[in-house]
Parts: C-alpha cells; sequence; structure tokens
C-alpha cells in the first residue's frame, strides 16, 4: 500500500466528519482510507497541465432575486420536526458551563 | 388484460376510458404487496389506507375533469430520499429513521398534481451511497427475478417495486448509476436525465454536482410520460435548467434510420461479462438492421472516472452530510456530554459504515494540503472527460453500452470489497460526471435467467434523440417477459 495513514491523520479526519470511532473503526478507517487513495491517485497518470478544474458542467449564471420572503410560516411544523424546542426555539446541549 | 400487466400509461388510458378505476389499481398494487412485500422488502415506508384514500380523491377529480394527464390515477413509488410531506423519510439511515418532512420534493409536488397515487417509499442505499441496496438500515431488497440477488442500488427498491408490481412506475436518483443499475438489474427501463432537468428541490443531497431525479418504468413510453410530468424550470434549485421543449412523448417514433450509433471499444474489454457483451452486442445489431448507423470508437479516459468520481462524490457527501446535528430534526443521540460530544455521538450511532467511510474520506480530500492533489485534479479529470463525451457526440448522435459489467450479483458478496464494488458502476459514472441523458433498457437474459440491461447514453439535453433511439430497439426487440412469467 503506498499511502499509509497515520493515526494522527484518522484522528483528525474524525474531527472534520464529527465522528466519533472506536478503535477497532479507526484501524478499519485506516486500511479503507489507505487502499482508496492508492486507487484514486490513479489519476495521477493523466496529465491536467493547463485544465481548468471543472465544478459543473454546463455553463450556470448566477439566480439573483428580490430579497423577500415567498415561502409560507413553517415555523410550528419545523420545530415540531427537531428533537428538542422551547420556546419557539431549537434547543441544544449546554455549549459551555 | 390483467391490470397488473398493464404499463402505467395504458393504466391511465384505461382508468380514462373508465374501464377500472384509480382505487382497482390502488387495491391491485396492495394486493401484490401482500403477496410478495415480505420478501423482497421493496419498501421502508408503506402507507396502504392512505394510498386508497389518495387513489379515491384522484378519482373524484378525474372523474370531475380536473385532472388530465398521461399518468391520472397511476399508483407510483417513490424513493426514499425525497422528500414527502407528512410522510415519513428516511433515506434509509438511522439518523432520519423518524424524520417526516413538512415539505414535499418539487418532483413529488408535479408527480401528485398529475394524479399520480403515492403508494410508499422505496429502499436504496443508506443515503444512496452503494451500488446492491445492501447498506440500508432497513434490510436488503431482494431481486424479484431471483431474491438470492440483489436488486442493485442504490435505487435498487424503486426497481424491485416495478418489477415485481408493488407499483407501476417510481421515482429514483442517480448520482453515479443508481437509476440506471438497479434498472438493469432487474429488468425494467431507467432514465437518469440531463443535469438540470428534473428540480433537486426535496431530494435529500448526495454529490450535489451528480444527483438528479429520474424515472423507472415498464417501458420506454411510460418513461417519456412520467419524464415529462417532472421535468421543470424551479427557482427553488439554482443549477435547474430552464428547457424549451419538454414534450419527451413526441420522441417516440420506432424510427433510427440514418441515425448514427457510436459504441465505445473501451467499455467492451477486461471485465465485461460475455453474456451481457453478447446482449449488448445483439441489441447494436437490432439497431443496425433498423437502419442505423452503428460503428465502435475509443471513447478514452475511461479508466480515470471511478478515481475522479469517487473523490468528487465523497467530497460533496461530506459536506452536504454535515447538516445532519441532531437538533433541527432526525435523530439525537441521548447519553452525549456538551455540545461536540452530541454532534460526535449522534452522527456515529446514526450513519452506518458506507456513509461514514465516504464522509471521511471526502473530509480527507478537502482538507489543506490535499485539497488541489485530490479534489482539484479530480475537477480537472472531470473537465477531459466531459471533453472526451463532446468530441464523441460531434460523430455520434448516441452512444450504445453496457449498464454494468455484470448482471445482479447475490446477496452478501460485494460490501467486503468497497473498490471492487465501486468497479461496478464503470460504465455509469462517467454519464454523471459529464451530466448526459442515458437510459437503460433491459435487452436480454444472462444463463442465469438474470436481466441483462442496454445503455444509450445522448448528449446534454438531446433526451428526445435518445427516447427515439430507446423505443426503436424496444420496437425491434419485441414485448420483454416479465418477472415471473415462465420462461
Amino acid at each position: 500500500m503506498a499511502n499509509i495513514i497515520s493515526d494522527e491523520t484518522i484522528e483528525y479526519v474524525g474531527i472534520l466528519a464529527k465522528l466519533e470511532l472506536s478503535e477497532e473503526e479507526k484501524e478499519e478507517a485506516k486500511k479503507d482510507m489507505g487502499s482508496m487513495l492508492d486507487y484514486i491517485d490513479q489519476m495521477n497518470a493523466l496529465d491536467t497541465e493547463g485544465v481548468e478544474p471543472m465544478s459543473h458542467v454546463f455553463l450556470l449564471e448566477n439566480v439573483f432575486r428580490e430579497d423577500v420572503v415567498v415561502n409560507g410560516d413553517m415555523r410550528e411544523a419545523l420545530l415540531d420536526g427537531a428533537p428538542g424546542a422551547k420556546d419557539g426555539m431549537f434547543m441544544a446541549p449546554r455549549t459551555f458551563d | 388484460m390483467k391490470l397488473t400487466d398493464m404499463t402505467a400509461v395504458e393504466l391511465a388510458a384505461a382508468i380514462r376510458e373508465k374501464k377500472t378505476t384509480a382505487v382497482a389499481a390502488a387495491q391491485a398494487v396492495l394486493d401484490v404487496m401482500e403477496e410478495k412485500e415480505k420478501r423482497l422488502n421493496c419498501y421502508v415506508t408503506l402507507d396502504r389506507e392512505g394510498t386508497l384514500e389518495r387513489a379515491q380523491e384522484i378519482q373524484k377529480k378525474i372523474d370531475s375533469g380536473k385532472i388530465d394527464s398521461p399518468l391520472a390515477g397511476v399508483p407510483v413509488a417513490l424513493k426514499d430520499n425525497l422528500c414527502t410531506r407528512g410522510m415519513r423519510t428516511t433515506c434509509a439511515s438511522r439518523i432520519l429513521g423518524n424524520f417526516v418532512p413538512p415539505y414535499s420534493a418539487e418532483a413529488v409536488v408535479r408527480l401528485e398534481t398529475a394524479g399520480a397515487v403515492i403508494v410508499g417509499k422505496t429502499n436504496m442505499d443508506e443515503f444512496a451511497m452503494g451500488s446492491t441496496t445492501e447498506t440500508s438500515a432497513y434490510g436488503p431488497t431482494k431481486n424479484p427475478w431471483n431474491e438470492a440477488h440483489v436488486p442493485g442500488g442504490s435505487s435498487g427498491g424503486s426497481a424491485a417495486a416495478v418489477a415485481a408490481g408493488e407499483c407501476f412506475l417510481a421515482l429514483g436518483s442517480d448520482t453515479g448509476g443508481s437509476i440506471r443499475q438497479p434498472a438493469s438489474f432487474c429488468g425494467v427501463v431507467g432514465m437518469k436525465p440531463t443535469y438540470g432537468t428534473v428540480s433537486r428541490y426535496g431530494l435529500i443531497a448526495y454529490g450535489s454536482s451528480l444527483d438528479q431525479i429520474g424515472p423507472l418504468c415498464r417501458d420506454v413510453t411510460d418513461c417519456a410520460a412520467a419524464l415529462e410530468i417532472i421535468a421543470s424550470y424551479d427557482d427553488k434549485d439554482s443549477t435547474s435548467a430552464e428547457r424549451k421543449d419538454i414534450r419527451f412523448r413526441e420522441a417516440l417514433a420506432d424510427d433510427v434510420k440514418g441515425m448514427r450509433i457510436g459504441i465505445p471499444r473501451d467499455y467492451f474489454r477486461e471485465g465485461l461479462s460475455p453474456d451481457v457483451k453478447k446482449r449488448v452486442l445483439e441489441a447494436a445489431q437490432l439497431l443496425a438492421q433498423k437502419g442505423a448507423v452503428v460503428e465502435e470508437f475509443d471513447l478514452r479516459l475511461v479508466e480515470y472516472a471511478i478515481p475522479a468520481y469517487y473523490t468528487i462524490a465523497a467530497a460533496e457527501a461530506s459536506s452536504n452530510l454535515e447538516r445532519f446535528d441532531g437538533i433541527k430534526y432526525g435523530y439525537q443521540a441521548q447519553d452525549a456530554q456538551g455540545l461536540h460530544d452530541m454532534y460526535r455521538k449522534t452522527r456515529s450511532q446514526g450513519f452506518g459504515p458506507e456513509v461514514k467511510r465516504r464522509i471521511m474520506l471526502g473530509s480527507f480530500v478537502l482538507s489543506s494540503g490535499y485539497y488541489d492533489a485530490y479534489y482539484l485534479k479530480a475537477l480537472r479529470v472531470k473537465a477531459l472527460i466531459k471533453k472526451a463525451f463532446d468530441d464523441a457526440f460531434a460523430k455520434y448522435d448516441v452512444i450504445l453500452a453496457p449498464v454494468a459489467p455484470t448482471t445482479a450479483p447475490e446477496l452478501g458478496k460485494s460490501l467486503q470489497e468497497p473498490i471492487k464494488m465501486y468497479l461496478g458502476d464503470i460504465y455509469t459514472i462517467s454519464v454523471n460526471l459529464a451530466g448526459l441523458p442515458a437510459i437503460s433498457v433491459p435487452c436480454g437474459f444472462d444463463s442465469l435467467g438474470l436481466p441483462v440491461g442496454l445503455q444509450l447514453i445522448g448528449d446534454g439535453f438531446a433526451e428526445k434523440k435518445l427516447l427515439r433511439a430507446a423505443f426503436s430497439y424496444e420496437q425491434a426487440r419485441g414485448p420483454f417477459k416479465k418477472c415471473g412469467e415462465a420462461q
């Protein structure tokens, strides 16, 4: 395997992805990601010098509109679906004591 | 003709002519479900009572002349990543196990307005990540042709439900082949439209630059009728395309005389099963006999499509799936200490292994130090792949290819080796990178009796040409054996 994923890298990726991994999952992820990156590295065989990165295939123009509310009031419906709501707001765990 | 043997368009016509009713059609589908659903597991959520109520309402509207559409009264299934107001939408994930959307996807609203009767939400790979419908948190779906095999994925529930008669038509979504490949494995027609044709509003995003909603149907005519209904310009989707001509049913002519059809040599090399190769080349032969000019060519860059795709799709997925934070909707972990711990625990308990794998890969390729080498590189490769298709469509009207290298694999054989599973997407994936329309049409069986799919690919916005080629092929092929019919 050409790509060796270190413990630090998996730790860092876990933080970015907001995932808590068990030791077993970390080992598995190191192996998985290593082999995926080995595979993806095949792209390097293709010369892309001078090629512009293409994010959208068709010509897209920015879509503008007047800054006015067009959707109805869905506040109650949205709060109804939340795991926790109080006083018309989403409830979230305490962030600091 | 038995009700359940009709196509969606035939059924709607029979309802219009008062030979049957929307309620009878809904009941017929419910009866098939009663018989098969326990074994096949096509659906995550079914609403039996609601289905009959909706059918009654639609029938009233048909009777009073309020609805006149080619699909009025037809029982339709929706992939479970399409938001449905008041009906649970899980994306086949634990993290959305209790999510009841407060609004419906634009494509769903358009179908309902046209008088479709929604029967339920179909099973899929979790967040559409997978090729077998085995990554679903709600158990795998079985292939109706052979229950020891997968239906394909990620829209496997939709494809299986259409094949088994548990609906007349279904919607799916296609990010790298997720409509075409299960359609191929289940012997039904599946179409991915040009990027931007169908609004993505209300489709739970996986890879936003690649995702496109499309129909899975019993034949090409149903497909054109469904596409005509769901295609629309929508200012709620910033990448929606304003198309002038979406009268797709006009394209259903049996005429390929002089049509230039290219067969990419690169798609017929190692890895392609001999059975699939034979059936697909026979289909090409049929089109040639009808007057199409069929020739081989080199598409190029085929080997770079999968690495570029998985880089881009994983990157977009990692960003799109950030929204699942356990606060606004869906699952929330109960055993957490503080906000950040709650995020991590909610996501770790809520997502399955394949979703975690892709989120992590995506986070990595977007992280500083690797962004240029992986993500930007993939976008450059994508530009070259698009160019290769542009060159091909300068010479050809339609490209003809297999959908997948094999027929449906056995259950339980794919997930252990992710890269091998990803390789199965080789003929479908570049179509998404280039934003093109493509259709999968059943073209025969392998030695095990499993269906084989023919893929036709069109240039961007050239659905009409594509549908004409598909319809002409279907006419030449003749009726396709129905699932469950004797050989």
